[in-house]
Formats: C-alpha cells, structure tokens, sequence
C-alpha cells in the first residue's frame, strides 16, 4: 500500500511543518502592544524589580528565545558550579548512568531468568502469576519502599529503573525461548550437542530477535520512569534539572529539557534498533 | 544376517487409539531400507522413535545390540523441512554438526572439513549464503550434508524430497543414490514415492494403514545397483515391482486388518517377496 517516499520529499515536508509551527509559536507569544496594561500597586512593583514590567507573569518564551538560552546552554554542558548549578549535559550523563546501571542489572537479571522460565514450562507457570501482579504496577510506586528500604535515594532510583526494564525482557526472552523451533532443538538433539552448547548455539540466537525486541521496550519505559523518579529523588540528572528549572520558573529550560529528553530517548533506541539488525534472521 | 539395527515390537497409542503396534524389523549394515505407506500410519513416529527424539510406548530399538534411550550422532537425521538454522551459513550449519562430532577440532578445521562436506553434494560455491538465500533444493542438499558430515552410522530421512519439484527431487533422488552407493550407508527413508523407493532401497517395508498400522509386507528389490533414474525403468523387473508396491498402496493397504491377517503373515515374521524375481501372483494377473 504505502508507496515510497523520496527522502527529500518527506524530509521537506517535515522541516516546512516545522517552520509553520515555530513561526506560529513566535507569534502567538509576542508581546502585546500596548504593554502589560496590568496596573500594579507601586510599592509591589518596587518588590518585584525587572518583573514588573511583565505584569506579574512569567511569559511563555518564543521559539527565538529558547533558541538563544539552547545555544547558551549548549555552549557549555558540562560546567559544574556547585550542586544546584550544572550543565545540562551532566544532567543528562547523571540520567544515563541510572538508566544504564538500573537496565544493565535488570538484563542481568531477566534475560538469564527468562531463559529458565523459556526452558521450562513449570516454571513458567508457577511464576507467571507474581509477573502477572507486578508488572502492571508503575515503578514509582516502588519508591517509598526503595527509599525506606535501601536508605539511598541514588540507589532508590537505580532501584526503580531495574525494576521497571525488568519485565519486557523478563517477558519476552520467556517467550523467544519457548517458542524456539522444535524442529532446530531436534537438530541438536540428534546431534548430541548438549545443554549448555545448545542453549548458545541454537536457542540464544533463535530467541535473539525477540529477546533485544524486549530490551528496546524496557529502554523506552526506563527512559520515561528516569524523569519522573529523578523529579522525586532530586539532587542530579535530567528530571531533576526540569522540576529545579521550573521552581526557578525558567519555561525555556524547561522546553529545552522535554526537547533533549526526546532527542537522547530516540537515541537510546535507534541504538538498540542496530543491536536487533545485528541479531536478525529471516528464513 | 545380524542386524545392526533391530525394531522390536514398538507401539505407538494416543490415549485408547492405537496407531501401530508390534512393528519388528531389522536393518543390517550397509543395507538401505524405505518405509512407505499412506498418511496416518506412523511413519514418521517410527523414524522419530529409530532416531530416538520419541520414546515408543511399547518395545524398543536395538542398536549394535544395545537399547538406544536417546538420539545419537551415530544416527543422523535429514528432516522433511531441511531444519536448517537461518542464522548460521550453509557452511556454519554443517560446521556446527562437526564441531559436536569432533569437540576437540578448531573453528578452521570444522569449517574446512565443512566445506568439503558441501563440495560433495556439488554446494561449495554456495558456502557463505544464509539458508534464506538458498533455493528449496539446495537447502535440502546442505541438510543432507550435514547429516553426512559427521559420518553416522546410520542415515534417517523423513521424506526429505516430499517439499521440491519433481525436477529438483530427481537430482536430488540420483545424488542421494550415488551417495549411498559410494560409502555403502546403511540408511532408512520415509518416502510416499514408490520410485524413490525402487531407486534407492535394498527393501521396501509396506505399511497398512492407521488405525491399527502393521507392517504388512516386505519387498526386497532385486534390481541391480548401481540404479539411476534414467535406466531404472528399463530394468527387467521394474515394473512387476513397481506394480505390486502400488497395487499395496491402492488396494491391499486398506484391507490389512490385524486382528484378521493373511494365514502367512506373522508381525515378527513379515512375508518378504520379490516381484522383480518371480512377479507375485496378485501382480500377474
């Protein structure tokens, strides 16, 4: 049905409904004429210095505004002045190492797990109502338990990364391993190839599509649950930097923050994207 | 004749249905047997239990006299759908069936040993492609290397022709002939072909239909070797063979019954003849 595209074509598109966004944006935001009419009492002016000329109201910045503070901002990403004043690509190294650390435990964990659970059609079924329960609930509800439990509000968000990645891949290398060919598993039968060889040889690269497919899954949700328990932590990363730009009501950074979180998220899983090219098979 | 392998009383039932039962037969060393008969009656299940992927819920195999509880490199298997593993090459698959004959072989010695393997069903020009990129019969081919490679004992093929075109299968069915020639391969097939059978087999076993299969004749062929489809039909005989394989097939395959069998017939005892020696008296009305 879908016909292809010329690159070009679309990629025109693409960038002439961006112009059309931003251009209304801009205009939308302009200050209107006649200033902020708003009269305020003298003495409340007095208070509120340079805000005052605004009226009393943060204005939503303009498409050129949060393009200056994004060069300003990426000017110099990796400052660190102080605790509470760091580039916005700390911020964002802070987040990636929790994802990474959070997801690489959770593969560690699930993707071995998986396998037994794969292999053996009792556990499966023995295990599938607790996964069933838990997988449904939002990681950050496991975070007060974290916090009280584990005592560290840095490992508390590690914690609940590894629990929210764990699922999908849990999930999904249960299923790519219990749906290996039987056919391939008779093969290495006849063959007398053993269990260890079999499972490297014949079952991990069968079930390999299937397994980075849930890998690619529990990235995505990792990289949205990191904002939020970020946002409850504080302290660093990229969830943290967007609710301390909002306390000091900086709308720009914030457009910046959502405008970054999207760029490493589609990142992350066109990286993963290439680890599913690298395994796939087609018969 | 002892037989190297010997198929003693097997069964195989599905709760109160009983496929088949009380199968006995032998195969000796360097003989090549085809199993043929309609769809139904267990085939498959008996090459699966001689394999030993399935456990028959009566009797047992023998093998070089001793019961075989599992599957054994010494009895390669060629499956009806190739099996090949499309993330490996043509040259990996037959690799990785060496590599579990040889564990103590290198990667390069395999691999080496591998492409020979491929060279000798005309495939060494192909080593390097995926199974994906490999024609139906080519594929087969690379099947039917593999099994080679390690050099079993003993060949098991499941109708492993059944998925190609009659063109490819007649290469295929020559190359097979010749290759079970030269090494002089004990071998057993599941075939629906009764020239695939006259082609290749020492014996025919003739199986009736399931319910209730038995194996209710044997036909030993007596056509010289070495056959090639090009002069088997002008052997003198073939077509009292041929007929009365097919007369079975249509006729006689349906009427079997096992709890009334024909006065000369005894499930450890199959009456074995040789219609290319002296045509049958059915088969020379």
């Amino acid at each position: 049905m879908t016909a292809s595209v010329s690159f070009w074509r679309s990629a025109g598109l693409s960038l002439l409904i961006l112009a059309i966004f931003l251009g209304a944006w801009e205009i939308a935001v302009m200050p209107k004429a006649g200033g902020g009419g708003a009269a305020l009492d003298p003495e409340y002016a007095a208070l509120l210095g340079q805000a005052a000329a605004q009226g009393g109201t943060t204005p939503m910045p303009g498409p050129s505004a949060i393009g200056k503070r994004l060069f300003e901002l990426l000017a110099d990403p990796f400052y660190v002045r102080g605790p509470n004043d760091q580039g916005i690509g700390v911020q964002i190294a802070y987040s990636l190492l929790r994802v990474g650390a959070g997801f690489g435990l959770a593969a560690i964990v699930a993707i071995p797990l998986g396998f037994v659970i794969g292999m053996s059609p009792l556990l499966n079924a023995a295990l599938n109502p607790f996964i069933q329960v838990l997988r449904p609930v939002s990681p950050l509800a496991w975070m007060p338990l974290a916090l009280y439990s584990i005592k560290d509000s840095a490992i508390s968000a590690v914690f609940v990364i590894f629990i929210c990645s764990i699922w999908p891949m849990l999930l999904n290398t249960a299923f790519g391993v219990a749906s290996v060919r039987r056919e391939w598993l008779n093969v290495a039968r006849t063959l007398e190839a053993g269990r260890w060889r079999t499972a490297i040889r014949v079952i991990l690269p069968a079930a390999a599509p299937t397994i980075v497919t849930g890998m690619r899954i529990s990235i995505g949700i990792a990289w949205l649950v990191i904002v939020a328990a970020e946002m409850l932590v504080g302290g660093t990363g990229i969830g943290y930097w967007v609710w301390n730009q909002w306390n000091n009501l900086s709308i720009a950074d914030i457009v910046i923050a959502i405008l970054m979180i999207g760029l490493v998220g589609l990142a992350l899983d066109r990286l993963l994207g290439l680890g599913a090219r690298a395994v796939a098979w087609r018969e | 004749m002892t037989a190297y392998v010997s198929i003693e009383g097997v069964a195989r039932r599905y709760g109160p249905t009983t496929i088949f039962q009380d199968v006995w037969f032998g195969i000796a060393r360097g003989e090549f047997v085809c199993l043929v008969g309609h769809s139904g009656c267990g085939k498959t299940t008996i090459l699966n239990i001689l394999a030993g992927l399935e456990a028959p819920d009566d009797g047992a195999v023998i093998v070089d006299g001793q019961a075989i509880s599992g599957p054994s490199l010494d009895r390669a298997v060629v499956f009806q759908g190739h099996a090949l593993m499309p993330w490996m090459t043509a040259a990996g698959n037959v690799a990785f069936a060496i590599s579990c004959r040889h564990r103590d072989w290198s990667r390069a010695a395999c691999d080496a040993a591998a492409r020979e393997a491929l060279k000798r069903v005309g495939l060494d020009h192909a080593a390097d492609r995926k199974p994906a990129e490999l024609s139906g019969g080519m594929k087969q081919r690379v099947g039917i290397a593999r099994a080679l490679a390690i050099n079993p004992k003993m060949l098991l093929m499941d109708e492993p022709f059944s998925a190609l075109d009659a063109l490819t299968r007649g290469a295929l069915q020559d190359e097979v002939a010749r290759l079970v020639s030269e090494t002089a391969q004990t071998g057993f097939m599941i075939t629906h072909d009764v020239d695939e059978a006259i082609l290749l087999a020492d014996r025919i076993l003739l199986m009736s239909n399931g319910p209730e299969a038995r194996i209710a004749e044997v036909v030993v062929n007596t056509l010289p070797k070495p056959r090639t489809r090009a002069n088997l039909h002008h052997m003198p005989g073939y077509h009292a063979l041929r007929d009365h394989i097919l007369d079975f097939l249509i006729a006689r395959s349906r009427a079997f019954k096992a709890d009334a069998p024909p006065a000369d017939w005894s499930a450890r005892a199959v009456p074995a003849v040789s219609p290319a020696l002296s045509p049958s008296p059915l088969a020379a009305e």
